[in-house]
Order: structure tokens, then C-alpha cells, then sequence
């Protein structure tokens, strides 16, 4: 080994404090890139595994009852490789000490072979016996949620009947990763049960022997999907098809693309920024490590040494640190990325897990620390080189501050001596202090944002739970009913309002785009649930026209006064042409809204409702529940409270959880910032402060020399990282929005009042921790020292 | 206070300082108990080969460091019984630094760099003053970095003296300095000492620089071997180097 390298080592030992310092910077701002981007690659090929080996459909074909001889014909379409025809139905299940039923859809599978589409993953017990009409297969995530076990038995009632079965096993489904009662939009495990029987069983129970009521078809590659949903929509259209839709519009899939469009949102803001002000620490770090070493490069010149062995030595120092940095990220990167990877396959129901990374994240977060790493070497090197050893070897002349901008006498008179040495610093070396500024504002930023995204989320809740939905329960039945429904529910002892909703499957198109949703048709002026405006103004509904939620009108890429198409996937399914009469703010789906009689006039089925919003007495609960029960037209009750709960959870446990992780990360940046601004700076100007105490300064008076620096730039910064705040929390809440639903941007001043407090907080340790520093300084040695 | 004042009662004294850097195998004995009088107003020096214990003996006295053991009066307080706070205070009020390297504040002119001192001082004289005292009434202007070595240390006295000290502590005030540029500094300090009343302390290992002393103080291995006090004293331009 060289004496070189043995310097190196020895150096490395010396500041070994500093060097894990910047090595962690470096090494976390690496990990949380190679965590993001396994956790998304994984997510990613984990769905597109699971969705392979279970055969998940490429098209599915609701219809009311086709013969099984279509399924021949839907195979013959061009494009279609296989074809499975199946049963599906409603059901209520009576759950043990529950008083109000849960909704279930009852799927078939072939009795003798495998379904050739839409596969189980048995996880617990057996598969169904063929010719047995009382077996049952339940969705595991349901089955969990209520404490069924294998063997239990399980009271339903299908098509109006009850029946008992028994429960043989339970499987997981690429089909149902997220389960909702129809007509609702949050997933909820526990209130929404998959159940899989015997085709034969089930073809009984809903009437439909020798026929099928759902098509899957999966397609070959390069297959057309429009041409086929077209073909497949032709064929089954006689027999009151509803509409082929794609794998994409499914909603489970949706849901979960969705989701991992959520992660990727946040993978992309956040780890760049955070390389970037690991890149700038390591910068200034760097080039303040070599400055030190003026006088041994000097020295190790005046050996013989050249110009470029000593550049080689320093780099190396450098790349080790840095490397050595960006290595430990990658390793705990790949780490923290399986982790949570096994953490969010539980999440999303993954059966198995393929965990994959992401080599371009390691190059990138390699080369960045590298980058910045050298850059912030080389910088200085340079400079040391441009002197002779003699010249390196004396201490540097005092930094020379008669060309940064002068004080002027007026403002001098104004002016204490350690106040104009703050100041003389900051004009000094502008942009070092404006990289500070922009750190630190970039720090706070994050806070802002992830601030903001935290009371967007609770905004969001609040507004949909609270403010727009204003009814106790939703009360949904089986088939569209008439009017006088209403006055029934009225009669009712304990509800206090009712309120009627048509809710109608459709696709709306505007040219070439398409939205697979529905359309909600409300009263004139609803109370209870309502469309409403950027300030929660009711929006009464018009006469004529459409009004659409704001995301669907962008996804629509259709505004007011312009006309959509309207495709009826229920009834007649009529085509209507609708002109758009506004935007709603709604934070919760995608939805359209009409005016009930106008969009039951359209569809030829005058005074029909599919739901109603209730509100009620809750001291009445238990008795109306009891009342819905027994009602042979209710489909479902679904209470608001729970919707609100199962929303709330899936927020805080999928993608929408990443924000507490990324509001602790911000918290972490902007104290790392903060701090290492302060050491940097009390480095550079440790000589002077125990000049000022030798000569008889206060600590605190020597501190306010220091921290005054500190203090001006975290004040220029506070304003900068609301600006940049802003914008950053436009960008996330963006990412986090789908169509399902909207972050809100938040622009309420707490967010960055609580922001610029964490920023000062985060200031007031880094002053007292450096603060502790100077007190500990020993004033001998520090003068003795020539630098 | 006159001369005729001063020179009535002790700068400082010391009793059994020691000082012990380190332990065990390892520990330096800088200072191996030390026994001293040094009266006011005088210019005294401290001579010795380095690590004999000058610098130790006066970062102590001076209120930079504390002793292991022994005592240390400046005037009537004992140096070695005060706290943090108070030897900050006793610096701030008392005592004027020089050093080798000059610590002065980059980002300061010449006058601001005697005016951070004269701002926090209870009895300080005009900053003008104090550069015209070093000669250097018309370069107060100037930053550091426009100074050359020997026009920062004249500042650095300026600084030291400015506040009216009532002793001047100079660790090799010359040491970064060609011989004239020495002498003219050192004439400035015996300058202070005559026209201030002010103690000064300067410790060098040039050993002509005794020749413009009162009183000529001798170390080696910590201890003082020898006290010399001139009858005669040369100015700093007639010393030999």
C-alpha cells in the first residue's frame, strides 16, 4: 500500500464523525430512490404475475342471460384467444351479530376443470365438489374481516331466497384485490363478501340454466380491444347485454392502478429532491475538507509529488466517502424496498410477491452522490493547484472581503461590529448563502406540501362525509322502484328525511374519450346528498343538461356549454346526447349528476329511484335497520359512518400512507438542512469565534455572530418555501388524486405557519446544538493552529 | 491610572501553578508549580525553548485556560477559582491579546476590527486613536486581506490596546514577521506600555528581545530557572537579532 492510500485511511479515520455524516445524507437520499422505485417495479410485476398466472380476463361482458352457444361466437372474433362464460348475482349475508346484512356477488365456477379465466388462488381448505350446491368458496380478505373460518356455515339470500352453506375454503382473486357494493366507491373488505359456488348451483338459484350472464374473454396479443369489446357488444346485445368493458375500466384493477399511480407520485417528487440537497451538502463539505488540507497538499507537492497523484489521492477520499455512502443506501434501499414491498403485497392482497428492482435508481443515485461528491473536490483542488507548495504551505491569507458590497456610512451608523461581520459573510459568498436559502426553502417545501397533503386528506374526508353528504345512510334496491317507495320510508319511525337518487350505469363519451361511470339523478335542490361548488354551494340541478364532476370533465376533456354523449348501459340503453351544464367539486369518484325526472324522462322510466339517503334518528337505528331487513326491495344499507371509516382506512394503510413516511422524511430533510448549514458555517468560522471570545466576547454574544447568519437565512427562506410549498403541494396532491378520488390543495395558512415552525424549531436545536460547540471550543488550541 | 499608581501593587502572582496536560504515561507536565510576582505597569518578557511552559503560564494568567493545581492572583482574584463567565469578563475588561497569526476578522476593516473591542469595553479609547498609536491612523479602512503580515499584527495590537487593558498578553507577537517589521512592533508595544501603563507580557523564544524588557523571565521544563530584571533597557531599533 502506498503511503498515499495509508494517508488516506488514516484521514479517513480522522473524520470519521464527518464522513458518516455526509455518507448518511448521501446514503438515504440513495435509499429512499432504490426503495421507491423497487417497491413500484415490484408492485408493478408482482400485478402483472398475479394477473398472468390467474388468467385475469382482458374484456368482460355483463349481459342479463345469454344461451351458452354465444360463447361460441364470441370465441370465433377475431383477436379472442379464450372465452369463459359464467354466473354472477347479488346476495345478502347474514353476518353473526350484525343486524343489517352484508352484500355479496355470488360468482360461479365450472364444475370438472379450472376456470380458463379469472383463476383462484386457494388459500385456506378445499376446492368446491362438483354436483354439490351447498358449497361455498369465500373471498379470503372478507373472510378474514369477519372471523369465518373453514366449516362455518353461511346463511344468504340469493334472488329472494334463504339458503345455508357450507364453507369449504378461501381464495384470493386478481378480480377482487378491491372489493365495493355496487353503486358505492370505497373499498371495504369487511362489508362486501366474493362468494364462489358450483356453476349448476348457481344457474338455479338466479334462473339461468343453460345460460350465462357474464362473458370473459381474454385476448391474443397485438388483439384490438375496441374492435373486440365492439364485436362483443354486437353479439350479446340481443340478450340485454350491458357493455363490454376492458381490464382497465375494471374497478378492482382500477383501484389498484390507481393506487400504484399514488406511489409513483410520491416516488418521483421526493427522492430527486432529496438527492439534490444531499448533493449540495456533500458539495460544500468537500470542498471545505480540502481547503483544510491546504497545507499537507502543498507539503505532499513539495515531495514530488504531481498535480494530478494528489488529485487522484483527494479524490478517492471523496469517491470513498461518497461511494461508500451511496453503496449503504442502495443495500438498505433494497432492503426497506422488500420490506414494504411485503408490506403493501399484504395490503393489495398480492398471493405471491416478485420483487424486482430497479438498476437505473442505482446508477442514478450512484452517480448523483458521485457527481456531486467530485464536483465539490475538484472545485477546490483546482485552486490548490494553481499554487506553488511554498505558496500552499503558509496559511491562507485572510478571506478577502473588500470586494463583496460595501455598507453604506447610513446604514453603518445602524450597525454593531458582529452584526457587520453577518452581513459582510452573506455578501461575500452570495451564492453559498443562496444555495443555503434554497436548501433550507426546499426543506421546508416538502414540509409545506406534506403538511398540506395531511389536511388535504382530512379536508377531503371532511368534505365528502360531512359537508356534501349530509344524510345518516344510503339506502339501495334491488331494481329501480317507484316513487311511492319514498313515502313508505317516510311512514317510517325515526327517519326524519328521505331523499330519492336514479343512479344509472353509463359511458360518457366526448369524442375519443370515454369514462366508464354512471349518472346520480337529483332533486331540483338536494339537501342530503349534493354536487356541489368550490365554495360547498349547492348546485341546483338544470332543467336540461349534464353537470360533471371536474376530473371527469378533464378526463373527458369537455367543458361547459359542449355537448357529451351519454351510452345507457341499463334498460333500453339508450344513446342520449347531453349538453354539459357545469362542474361539480367533488372530492369522492367521478360522477355525473342530472335532474332525476329529466334523466328518468330521457330513459322512458318516469318516477323510478334506485336509492335513497336517509337521515335518521339514531336512537331509532337498531328498529329501522331491523325495518330494512325485512324489506324485500333493499339491496343494501349502506351507513355513512362506515363508508367513512373503510375510506379513512384505506387512506392511511395504501398509497395515501406513503405520506406519513414522506412528512417524516420531510421533517428529517429539513432538520438535516438546517443543521448542517449551521456546522458547515460554524467550521468555516471556528478560528474567528474563538478570536472574539479570547478577546473577551460572551458565548452569547459570539453565538449571535454565528446563528445571525443562520437567522437571515432561514428568514429569506421561509417565504421561498411557501412559493416553492405551493407549487410542490399542487404537484403531490395531483399525484395522489385519481378519478377515483381528490386531493384537495390545501391553501390554508396552517400549513405553513406549522411548516415555518418546524423550519424555526429545526433552526433553534441546530443553533443550540452548534451553540454547544462553541462553548466547547478550546480557545488555546483553535489560535495556536495556523487554520 | 498613573504609572506611579501601577507600579504600586502586583499584576499577578502565582503559588504552586502546575499545569498537566493528559494522564498517565502520556501526561505533559507543562508547568511544574510556578512561582511568580510580576508588578504593575511593567514590559515584562518570557523567554524559553518551545514546550518550556511560557505559552502555558500565560494562557492561564491571561483567563484562556485553567490550571491543574496552584493558584494564580490577578491583582487581589484568584484566576483559578473563576467561573466560565467571570474569566470572559475579565478578559473583556481587562486583558489585551496579540498573537502569532493575528486572528483578526476577515470580514472587517482595520477600524471595525478595533471597534468590535472598543463597543463591548467599559473605559476604551477612540479606535482612530488606537491605529494612530500603531501608525496606522490612514489605513483603518482596510480589510485583512489588504494588510500585509506586519500592518495586521499592528492592528492586532491596536485592537488589543484599544480597550484600555490593564495587562497585554503578546504570544510571539513577531514570530510571522521579518526583523524589521519585528522591531517596528515590538516599539509599538513598548509605545503601549509606556503611554497606557498597561502590564505587558510578550512571550518569544528570541532571546534578544530581552534587551528592552523590565523584567526577563527564563523557563525550561516548566519551571522558572531564572529572573532577570534590566537596569538598563535598549529600544526594540538597537536590538541585535
Amino acid at each position: 500500500m502506498s503511503p498515499l492510500d495509508r494517508k488516506l485511511l488514516r484521514d479517513l479515520m480522522r473524520i470519521k464523525g464527518q464522513a458518516t455524516a455526509i455518507g448518511v445524507v448521501v446514503a438515504v437520499g440513495v435509499m429512499l430512490l432504490v426503495m421507491q422505485s423497487g417497491l413500484l417495479n415490484s408492485l408493478e410485476e408482482t400485478r402483472r404475475a398475479y394477473y398472468e398466472r390467474y388468467r385475469l380476463a382482458d374484456v368482460f361482458a355483463p349481459v342479463t342471460r345469454a344461451p351458452l352457444d354465444v360463447l361460441d361466437d364470441i370465441a370465433a372474433i377475431p383477436g379472442v384467444s379464450s372465452v369463459e362464460g359464467r354466473i354472477t348475482g347479488g346476495a345478502l349475508i347474514d353476518v353473526e351479530g350484525q343486524i343489517l346484512p352484508v352484500r355479496a356477488q355470488a360468482v360461479s365456477l365450472p364444475e370438472f376443470r379450472a376456470p380458463k379465466l379469472n383463476d383462484l388462488f386457494l388459500s385456506n381448505g378445499r376446492t368446491l365438489t362438483p354436483g354439490r350446491s351447498n358449497e361455498v368458496i369465500v373471498l379470503k380478505s372478507f373472510a378474514d374481516a369477519q372471523g369465518l373460518k373453514p366449516g362455518d356455515t353461511l346463511s344468504a339470500t340469493m334472488n329472494g331466497a334463504r339458503r345455508s352453506f357450507q364453507i369449504v375454503g378461501f381464495a384470493q382473486s386478481p378480480e377482487f384485490l378491491y372489493t365495493t357494493p355496487p353503486g358505492e366507491l370505497v373499498p371495504d373488505e369487511a362489508r362486501f363478501a366474493v362468494i364462489w359456488m358450483n356453476a349448476n348451483a348457481l344457474a338455479a338459484a338466479y334462473d339461468v340454466e343453460g345460460a350465462f350472464n357474464e362473458a370473459l374473454v381474454a385476448l391474443e396479443r397485438g388483439a384490438s380491444l375496441p374492435a373486440v369489446l365492439d364485436a362483443v357488444d354486437r353479439l350479446i346485445d340481443p340478450y340485454g347485454g350491458r357493455g363490454a368493458y376492458g381490464v382497465a375500466d375494471q374497478f378492482s384493477n382500477r383501484f389498484i392502478s390507481e393506487e400504484i399511480n399514488g406511489l409513483r407520485a410520491s416516488s418521483v417528487v421526493v427522492p430527486p429532491i432529496f438527492l439534490a440537497v444531499a448533493a449540495f451538502l456533500l458539495n460544500i463539505v468537500v470542498s471545505r475538507m480540502v481547503t483544510a488540507e491546504r497545507q499537507q497538499i502543498g507539503l505532499i507537492k513539495a515531495f514530488g509529488y504531481s498535480n494530478l497523484e494528489v488529485g487522484a489521492h483527494y479524490f478517492k477520499l471523496v469517491l470513498t466517502i461518497a461511494a461508500g455512502g451511496a453503496l449503504a443506501g442502495s443495500g438498505l434501499g433494497v432492503l426497506a424496498g422488500r420490506a414494504l414491498a411485503g408490506i403493501y403485497q399484504v395490503y393489495y392482497k398480492f398471493p405471491f410477491l416478485v420483487f424486482q428492482l430497479d438498476p437505473a435508481a442505482f446508477v442514478t443515485g450512484v452517480t448523483v452522490s458521485i457527481l456531486a461528491a467530485s464536483a465539490g473536490g475538484i472545485f477546490v483542488l483546482r485552486q490548490v493547484f494553481a499554487l506553488t507548495p511554498a505558496v500552499a504551505m503558509r496559511p491562507p491569507a485572510p478571506a478577502d472581503y473588500s470586494r463583496s458590497g460595501a455598507l453604506t456610512n447610513t446604514l453603518k451608523s445602524f450597525l454593531d461590529q458582529p452584526t457587520r461581520m453577518v452581513l459582510r459573510r452573506i455578501m461575500r459568498q452570495p451564492r453559498r448563502v443562496f444555495g443555503a436559502v434554497i436548501s433550507i426553502a426546499a426543506g421546508m417545501a416538502l414540509s409545506v406540501s406534506m403538511v398540506s397533503l395531511l389536511a388535504g386528506f382530512d379536508r377531503m374526508l371532511e368534505q365528502t362525509f360531512s359537508i356534501i353528504d349530509r344524510s345518516d345512510l344510503l339506502l339501495s334496491f334491488v331494481q329501480p322502484m317507484p316513487e311511492r317507495t319514498l313515502f313508505e320510508l317516510r311512514q317510517l319511525e325515526g327517519v326524519i328525511e328521505v331523499e330519492p337518487v336514479r343512479i344509472v350505469p353509463a359511458v360518457l363519451r366526448n369524442g375519443r374519450q370515454s369514462y366508464r361511470g354512471g349518472v346520480n339523478g337529483l332533486i331540483d335542490k338536494p339537501r342530503l346528498n349534493r354536487a356541489v361548488d368550490a365554495n360547498m354551494r349547492t348546485i341546483e340541478m338544470p332543467g336540461d343538461g349534464i353537470i360533471l364532476a371536474r376530473q371527469l370533465a378533464e378526463i373527458l376533456d369537455i367543458s361547459p356549454g359542449e355537448t357529451l354523449t351519454l351510452d345507457v348501459l341499463e334498460g333500453r340503453r339508450p344513446r342520449l346526447e347531453v349538453p354539459v351544464a357545469g362542474t361539480a367539486d367533488t372530492l369522492l369518484g367521478s360522477p355525473a349528476f342530472m335532474q332525476i325526472d329529466r334523466l328518468n324522462r330521457t330513459l322512458g322510466e318516469p318516477g323510478r329511484i334506485s336509492a335513497a339517503y336517509l337521515r335518521i334518528d339514531a336512537a331509532q337505528g337498531d328498529a329501522l335497520f331491523r325495518a330494512f331487513r325485512d324489506m324485500p326491495m333493499v339491496a343494501g344499507v349502506t351507513l355513512k359512518k362506515d363508508a367513512r371509516a373503510a375510506f379513512k382506512k384505506i387512506m392511511d394503510s395504501g398509497a395515501g400512507a406513503t405520506r406519513f413516511i414522506m412528512a417524516a422524511v420531510a421533517a428529517i430533510i429539513t432538520f438535516g438542512i438546517v443543521y448542517n448549514s449551521a456546522r458547515i458555517s460554524f467550521s468555516e468560522q471556528a478560528r474567528d469565534l474563538a478570536s472574539l471570545r479570547v478577546i473577551g466576547f460572551t458565548r452569547g454574544e459570539t453565538a449571535y455572530v454565528l446563528l445571525g447568519e443562520l437567522a437571515v437565512i432561514v428568514m429569506v427562506a421561509l417565504p421561498l418555501g411557501i412559493l416553492i410549498g405551493r407549487y410542490l403541494s399542487y404537484l403531490i396532491a395531483r399525484g395522489f388524486s385519481t378519478d377515483l378520488y381528490q386531493i384537495p390543495i390545501s391553501t390554508s395558512p396552517a400549513s405553513y405557519g406549522y411548516a415555518a415552525v418546524a423550519v424555526l424549531l429545526a433552526a433553534l436545536a441546530s443553533g443550540w446544538l452548534v451553540k454547544r460547540d462553541i462553548d466547547r471550543v478550546d480557545l488555546v488550541a483553535t489560535l495556536k493552529t495556523r487554520e | 491610572m498613573s504609572r506611579h499608581e501601577a507600579l504600586k501593587g502586583n499584576a499577578f502572582s502565582t503559588r504552586g501553578l502546575t499545569k498537566i496536560y493528559g494522564e498517565g504515561p502520556a501526561a505533559v507536565h507543562a508547568l511544574r508549580g510556578v512561582d511568580l510576582e510580576l508588578p504593575n505597569g511593567e514590559l515584562v518578557v518570557l523567554l524559553g525553548q518551545s514546550g518550556s511552559g511560557k505559552s502555558t503560564l500565560l494562557n492561564i494568567i491571561g483567563g484562556l485556560d485553567r490550571a491543574t493545581a496552584g493558584e494564580a492572583f490577578f491583582q487581589d482574584r484568584d484566576l483559578t477559582r473563576m467561573s466560565d463567565a467571570q474569566l470572559t469578563r475579565y478578559r473583556r475588561e481587562h486583558v489585551g491579546f496579540v498573537f502569532q497569526f493575528y486572528n483578526l476578522m476577515p470580514s472587517l476593516t482595520a477600524h471595525e476590527n478595533v471597534e468590535l473591542v472598543t463597543e463591548i469595553a467599559q473605559n476604551p479609547m477612540e479606535a482612530d486613536m488606537a491605529l494612530e498609536l500603531v501608525n496606522l491612523g490612514d489605513r483603518g479602512h482596510h480589510f485583512p486581506a489588504q494588510l500585509s503580515g506586519g500592518e495586521q499584527q499592528r492592528v492586532a495590537i491596536a485592537r488589543a490596546v484599544a480597550k484600555n487593558p490593564t495587562v497585554l498578553f503578546c504570544d510571539e507577537p513577531t514570530g510571522a514577521l521579518d526583523s524589521t517589521t519585528g522591531r517596528a512592533v515590538l516599539q509599538v508595544l513598548k509605545d503601549v506600555n509606556e503611554k497606557t501603563g498597561a502590564t505587558v507580557l510578550i512571550v518569544t523564544h528570541a532571546a534578544a528581545t530581552a534587551a528592552m524588557a523590565d523584567r526577563v523571565l527564563h523557563f525550561a521544563d516548566g519551571v522558572i530557572r531564572d529572573v532577570v530584571v534590566n537596569t538598563v533597557k535598549l529600544n526594540p531599533e538597537d536590538i541585535e537579532w
